[in-house]
């Protein structure tokens, strides 16, 4: 039964009903509801046996949950942004050692300039770190997901990333479907760690690897990374099943089996593309949506096989790859192998800038036709760039672009300085 | 095992397949090295070895006194009259105070005799018959380390008792006839024929009509110099081996009032502080014997009060710095009020004064005449101008008295005549106990081997651990335990000991004040400063350390922090 | 001379339990010293939570300080206790593929994390209600003065129930002797060679990671080195009583990084003590409450010249003016620690509670 709740607030509910052990948190936004609500349920002993870590650092947060992990405990964490890549070397160190932490990232854009709203630099910079990453396209597949990364990590013996849109979803108060603390109980048994510091049976984790066995080391990784795409389809599957609702997975489609223009996308910019895709669908316009919520591993069979009918596909990117693109492109690309399917690339959603269908619908029918280029950037003032690059051209000291644009948009500054 | 990440997770411990110990270019051995004190130790005797056992307490006493007589039959009596080179030697001096060696030998031995601790039991009887002559400590040794390897030994002493210059040199407030008397007694248990008043005349005579295999020596030196004071009677005029061996006996002659003695030995100060003491005529001592003629008596005025006795006079040619006396007893005797004429001769006797001339000492530090004369009053002279041994029961023997007229023994203790040795005073450069125990006991080692046909063992010499070869930073200070002296004002009167026996924790606290030179002493530091964990202690206490080559790298901490120089770091054979 | 008046020094000594004269408490062990006594390292079947086959350099001080620490931590946590290493030195030679020399449970995370993977352990045991466990974090002067010190921090500043351990080494050694926080002035590395007319690393205030501990007011801050045996296990001991966040700071010398003999690394640390360089204390609650006195003062040059990162000091002409800096810097601990005997911690100078009276006041009230 759904009820009326925020997002941050049912995360942590959730994260509460999987019996964490050990959670910790240094605050940043748009995180910081859920760990809020987390450490309220602590504190009032609702959340019991668990301790709250109030760490001094994203760094630390990371480092608490490896080393709480690596004792046998379940461990959570949540961030966003430059927290994420203020814990980037713990990411690795975690996932190299094999330890199944759940961490929510609120994705956020990444700074300079500093940026609190969302986009997917974040998760995305860390993409290759060892987590498993998932996208949640609502909140609803957020809560789910945040079940599922916790079974999933425990079987696996790996960390897992549950990325959802900052604000977009983190901050929205909708009716929210919670599984009940049996559902959950039922789903995820108690963490049964393959490695764990007990003195009753010491072991040595952590040690240094040379050349003579490096390549294994990290071949053995790709491949357990590899055995989750087919242990994310089994599980979610599972967990539908006693939710009764879809609950993930690796990707879904949305309307693309006879579509000739797939767009590819991740995360909540899902909902607006069906809204929109309904639309044009009842102009005639043949057109589907692919929804990718595994991004790591990157489920290329699946990926190459929903886009084996379309004609054209365009990647909607909520991110940029500064100096070459798209980083999702690179994966459908790879994903398409000797296919030639022409493949467009919109940068769109930066920073928080929302994503409209009135701005995509355009994009969508240029692409449909063969109209649009390789790379596109959504929404893009073109006039303020141009002013811009005149300006930086007449000095040979322009200052910084972001000030010169706001001061030109008439956000900032009153005159010339 | 297999469900553990490959590599990065690993079995505890997994590293002793690493074997370090290639690495190692030098390798640390422990070794045993000769502590300072056994190498001074003119007895022989293991020093750290029996203070090794007594740091233990308790059952340590009784295997610290087993190890001490096996070499040394007189501990208790050592332990009174010693002037222990051994301390002289002792690294400890370089840190705090030397280890009272001495003082704990003292203790062991008084130990013994308290608690009636039984002779070792010596080996089966060889069949061969040893004459030792003269029972003084070079004899008595020699006789105890015979009667220990089974010969059957006859020891024949000239004197009523035996004991030699412990009896009847040695004052009894140095040492106690009872100690002595308990010390004897044990030698005789083992089996050892003591004949007193039994003088040999003839040597030659005596080995052949007791069928002897072989025989010590021993005859000591007693014959005192003897100097012509131009104008002295000669009742005025004793010499102090005559006046000790008197008092011994009980016979203590009248000295007068005004005692002077001459000379700067030992002796001298023996005499000159039994003479103090009789001077103040305790009721306890023997009474002393009027001494023919002496004027001291005769010419004391009659009606009055004797005047009080004065405390007696050193004179000697010399200075205390260049005394040959041990600086303890010289020490002793001045706390006692003895008074000293430095740089004098008597040069001659005036009625009841005597001259004396100022000396001065030249380049070489000999005391030249300079002609200033002085006088000193006197009612007796004693001479302690040192002594020389009787050789008449030599007679006939050719060859063992050399050119010089004395008797000459190779490194086996052996004179010119196979199968007869000698030692103690009689050959002696420095005429003491602790050199003449020595003596007996390398005599009687080689008498051993020529009985049984074996080669002569020789004396060892390996260089000494020195304070540097320590790491001192282990010992804590630890001031040394003072024998409790008389006060002085009892020591005057009487003929008690001076230095007293420790008691018990002061000796254990001696004992384990030893540094261990040169011997490993159980204390863990190799065992623990490895940084490698490359040291074995295979067991409990006692048990010896060993190195694991298989993962020593050598770095050589062991070596460097080995309080006691014990471990040497030699190099690996490539 | 009565019984009575022998029972001297000596004897009331022993009443206090020392018994060991020979040696006092200053070696491993002996055979005359009771049970309790004896040093953890002494035992026969000690735990040698680091044991043979590392890789460490000869005469290595941190091999040796790590096993002495965690020995002494194994003990007082009767055999239950987790190790969380910083990377280092430490770490390196102790567990490449496919050995290892710990016999602990023991994890290595990152460089910089150490206290923090303590604290997750801590709080892994705390909800898994294992509090029998016990937990120390480790790392060498790099990972805990510079770049770590800001998970110690926040594991002071939060309680978490971890006993830290730094081994300090004065430098990075594992990069090949690179500067740290924690080298002294004067000393050459690689990064501070004593060229242009700099004396070898520069003059600074230092950074003193105890005292840093000790503003955190803690329930125990203390310092050590591997050459004082006894106090180190004592230390340990006493910290291992105590619940809550508590730092030990280990002297350890590194024969490759300060070009000292392999053979001379207790004897260098010893000299670092008693020249007053090192000021070896122990604080509870915030303030500093005993001070292990110097037993044999020695100036500092003694401590410099066996190291060849101080050998420039004393080459051609030398730098005598450095040599007098390093020396005023000891005769300033020497005072405000108090560590010469009969001297006490200048009251208000260190962190910690100043003496009633011995603060200015600066109401500017007269007193009366």
């Amino acid at each position: 039964m759904a009820e009326q709740i925020e997002a941050s607030v049912a995360i942590a509910t959730a994260v509460a009903r999987c019996r964490p052990e050990v959670l910790c948190a240094y605050p940043i936004t748009p995180q910081t509801h859920i760990v809020e609500a987390l450490s309220r349920m602590v504190r009032a002993g609702d959340l019991a046996p668990c301790e709250m870590v109030n760490v001094e650092s994203e760094y630390s947060a990371c480092s608490v949950a490896i080393g709480a992990s690596a004792a046998g405990a379940r461990a959570y964490t949540a961030t966003a942004s430059q927290g994420l890549l203020y814990m980037a070397e713990a990411l690795f160190n975690a996932a190299g050692l094999g330890l199944p932490i759940v961490m929510t990232v609120a994705n956020r854009a990444l700074g300079a300039p500093i940026n609190i709203w969302n986009d997917h630099s974040d998760a995305l910079a860390v993409r290759d770190c060892g987590f498993i990453q998932l996208y949640a396209a609502d909140n609803q597949e957020a809560i789910d997901m945040h079940i599922l990364a916790f079974r999933i990590a425990e079987q696996l013996s790996l960390p897992v990333m549950v990325c959802m849109d900052g604000y977009v979803l983190t901050h929205a108060i909708e009716p929210l479907e919670l599984p009940s603390q049996e559902q959950v109980d039922s789903f995820l048994p108690p963490f049964a760690p393959r490695q764990i510091l007990d003195p009753d049976e010491p072991m040595t984790i952590g040690a240094m690897v040379g050349p003579e066995a490096f390549t294994e080391v990290r071949y053995l990784a790709h491949l357990r990374q590899q055995e989750a795409l087919d242990a994310i389809p089994a599980l979610a599957q599972e967990l539908s099943e006693r939710t009764g609702r879809a609950c993930g997975g690796l990707l879904s489609g949305y309307r693309t089996s006879d579509a000739a223009l797939v767009v590819v996308a991740m995360g909540s910019v899902l909902g607006t593309l069906e809204v929109l895709i309904d639309e044009m669908r009842g102009e005639g316009l043949s057109v589907g949506a692919l929804a990718i919520k595994t991004f790591r591993p990157f489920p290329r069979a699946e990926v190459a096989a929903a886009l084996g009918g379309a004609a054209r596909i365009l990647v909607l990117e909520r991110a940029i790859a500064i100096g070459a693109g798209g980083v999702l492109t690179d994966s459908v690309r790879w994903a398409l192998g000797a296919r030639q399917t022409p493949l467009h690339t919109v940068i769109a959603g930066l920073g928080g800038r929302p994503i409209t269908r009135r701005s995509l619908r355009p994009v969508l029918e240029a692409a449909a036709t063969g109209g649009l280029g390789e790379l596109h950037f959504l929404d893009l003032r073109q006039d303020l760039v141009d002013r811009e690059l005149a300006r930086c051209r007449s000095s040979a000291r322009p200052g910084p672009h972001a000030e010169a644009i706001l001061r030109e948009i008439g956000i900032v500054g009153a005159g010339p300085v | 095992m297999s469900e553990r990440p490959f590599a990065i997770t690993l079995e505890v411990g997994s590293s002793r397949a690493n074997h370090t110990g290639s690495w190692r270019s030098e390798r640390p051995e422990y070794v045993r090295r000769m502590p300072p004190c056994n190498a001074a130790c003119p007895a022989g005797e293991d020093i750290q070895g029996w203070l090794y056992e007594a740091e233990a307490g308790g059952g340590g006493y009784h295997s610290a006194w087993r190890a001490l007589v096996a070499v040394n039959p007189l501990p208790a009596v050592m332990g009174h009259v010693c002037f222990h080179p051994c301390e002289e030697a002792c690294n400890r001096l370089a840190l705090d105070e030397a280890v009272g060696i001495n003082a704990v030998e003292r203790f062991l031995g008084e130990e013994a005799i308290r608690r009636g601790w039984e002779p070792p039991s010596p080996a089966q009887p060889s069949g061969r018959r040893v004459l030792v002559v003269g029972s003084g400590p070079a004899g008595l040794s020699a006789a105890w380390q015979l009667a220990l390897r089974g010969h059957h030994v006859t020891l024949r002493e000239r004197s009523k008792q035996p004991g030699g210059m412990m009896r009847y040199g040695i004052p009894a407030y140095r040492l106690p006839r009872r100690t002595l008397d308990a010390e004897i007694e044990r030698i005789t248990a083992l089996g050892v024929q003591i004949e007193c008043g039994q003088r040999v005349g003839s040597l030659a005579y005596a080995l052949q009509e007791g069928a002897f295999d072989a025989a010590f020596l021993a005859l000591g030196a007693d014959v005192a110099h003897h100097i012509d004071i131009p104008g002295a009677t000669a009742a005025r005029v004793i010499d102090a081996v005559a006046f000790l061996h008197a008092t011994a006996e009980g016979q203590a002659p009248v000295l007068g009032r005004r005692v002077v003695v001459y000379g700067g030995g030992d002796t001298a100060l023996d005499a000159a502080r039994t003479a103090a003491r009789l001077g103040h005529g305790a009721g306890s001592l023997p009474a002393p014997q009027p001494l023919a003629g002496a004027p001291g008596a005769q010419e004391d005025p009659g009606g009055e009060a004797p005047p009080a006795p004065q405390e007696p006079v050193v004179v000697y040619r010399r200075t205390a710095e260049r005394m040959p006396a041990h600086p303890q007893e010289l020490a002793e005797a001045r706390e006692e009020g003895i008074s000293f004429r430095w740089l004098s001769t008597i040069a001659a006797a005036r009625g009841e004064r005597l001259v004396l001339e100022r000396m001065r000492l030249d380049e070489q530090g000999m005391p030249q005449p300079t002609g200033e004369l002085e006088e000193l009053p006197a009612d007796c002279v004693i001479l302690a101008l040192g002594e020389e041994p009787d050789l008449t029961p030599l007679q006939g023997l050719d060859g063992v008295i050399g050119e010089d007229g004395r008797v000459a023994v190779n490194e086996a203790m052996m004179t010119a005549r196979p199968g007869l040795f000698a030692g103690g005073d009689l050959i002696a450069q420095e005429r003491n106990v602790a050199v003449a125990v020595g003596h007996g006991r390398r005599a009687a080692r080689s008498i051993d081997a020529y009985l049984r046909g074996f080669a002569m063992p020789g004396e060892e010499a390996p260089e000494p651990v020195a304070f540097a070869d320590l790491n001192p930073w282990y010992f804590t200070d630890a001031p040394r335990q003072v024998a409790p002296k008389l006060a002085r004002i009892r020591r005057q009167s009487t003929f008690e000991e001076v230095v007293l026996t420790l008691a018990e924790d002061s000796a254990l606290y001696e004992a384990r004040r030893c540094f261990s030179c040169g011997s490993c002493f159980s204390c863990d530091n190799c065992y623990g400063v490895c940084p490698d964990d490359a040291v074995l202690k295979p067991g409990p206490d006692g048990s010896p350390y060993a190195i694991d080559l298989d993962y020593c790298k050598g770095c050589g901490m062991c070596a460097a922090e080995c309080p006691c120089g014990a471990i040497a770091m030699v190099p690996e054979q490539t | 001379m009565s019984a009575a008046a022998d029972r001297s020094p000596q004897a009331e000594r022993r009443d206090e339990g020392l018994r060991f004269y020979q040696t006092g408490t200053f070696a491993v062990g002996g055979r005359l010293l009771a049970e309790h006594q004896r040093t953890v390292q002494s035992q026969p079947r000690r735990p040698s939570s680091l044991t043979k086959g590392h890789r460490a350099c000869q005469g290595c001080g941190e091999a040796l300080g790590a096993r002495y620490a965690l020995d002494a931590a194994l003990r007082a946590a009767g055999g239950r206790l987790i190790a969380a290493n910083a990377t280092g030195c430490l770490e390196v030679f102790s567990s490449p593929y496919p050995e290892s020399s710990w016999q602990l449970p023991w994890i290595h995370s990152l460089f910089a994390n150490a206290p923090a993977v303590a604290s997750g352990i801590a709080a892994a045991l705390r909800a898994k209600g294992r509090e029998d466990v016990r937990v120390v974090g480790q790392g060498g002067d790099g990972g805990t003065v510079d770049i770590g010190l800001a998970c110690l921090s926040g594991m002071f500043e939060r309680h978490d129930d971890v006993l830290y351990i730094c081994y300090d080494n004065q430098a990075y050694m594992n990069t090949g002797v690179q500067r740290s926080a924690a080298t002294p002035p004067g000393a050459r590395t690689a990064t501070t060679e004593p060229l242009g007319g700099h004396p070898g690393n520069d003059f600074g205030q230092g950074k003193s990671a105890p005292l840093i501990a000790l503003a955190h007011e803690i329930p125990y801050v203390a310092t050590a080195t591997v050459a004082e045996l006894h106090d180190l296990e004592a230390k340990v001991a006493r910290a291992m009583e105590i619940r809550g966040p508590r730092y030990l700071h280990l002297l350890v010398p590194c024969p490759l990084g300060w070009g000292s003999e392999p053979s001379e690394t207790i004897l260098i640390a010893r000299l670092a003590k008693e020249s007053g360089l090192f000021p070896v204390f122990e604080a509870i609650d915030g303030a500093i409450h005993a001070v292990a006195k110097i037993r044999r003062q020695v100036p500092v040059r003694e401590y410099l010249r066996r190291q060849r990162r101080y050998a420039h000091l004393f080459a051609d002409g030398g730098r005598e003016d450095v040599i007098d800096r390093l020396q005023a810097a000891a005769d300033r601990n020497i005072v405000r620690f108090g560590l010469l005997e009969g001297s006490a911690p200048l009251a208000g100078d260190l962190l910690g509670a100043p003496a009633p009276g011995e603060l200015d006041d600066l109401s500017g009230a007269q007193a009366p």
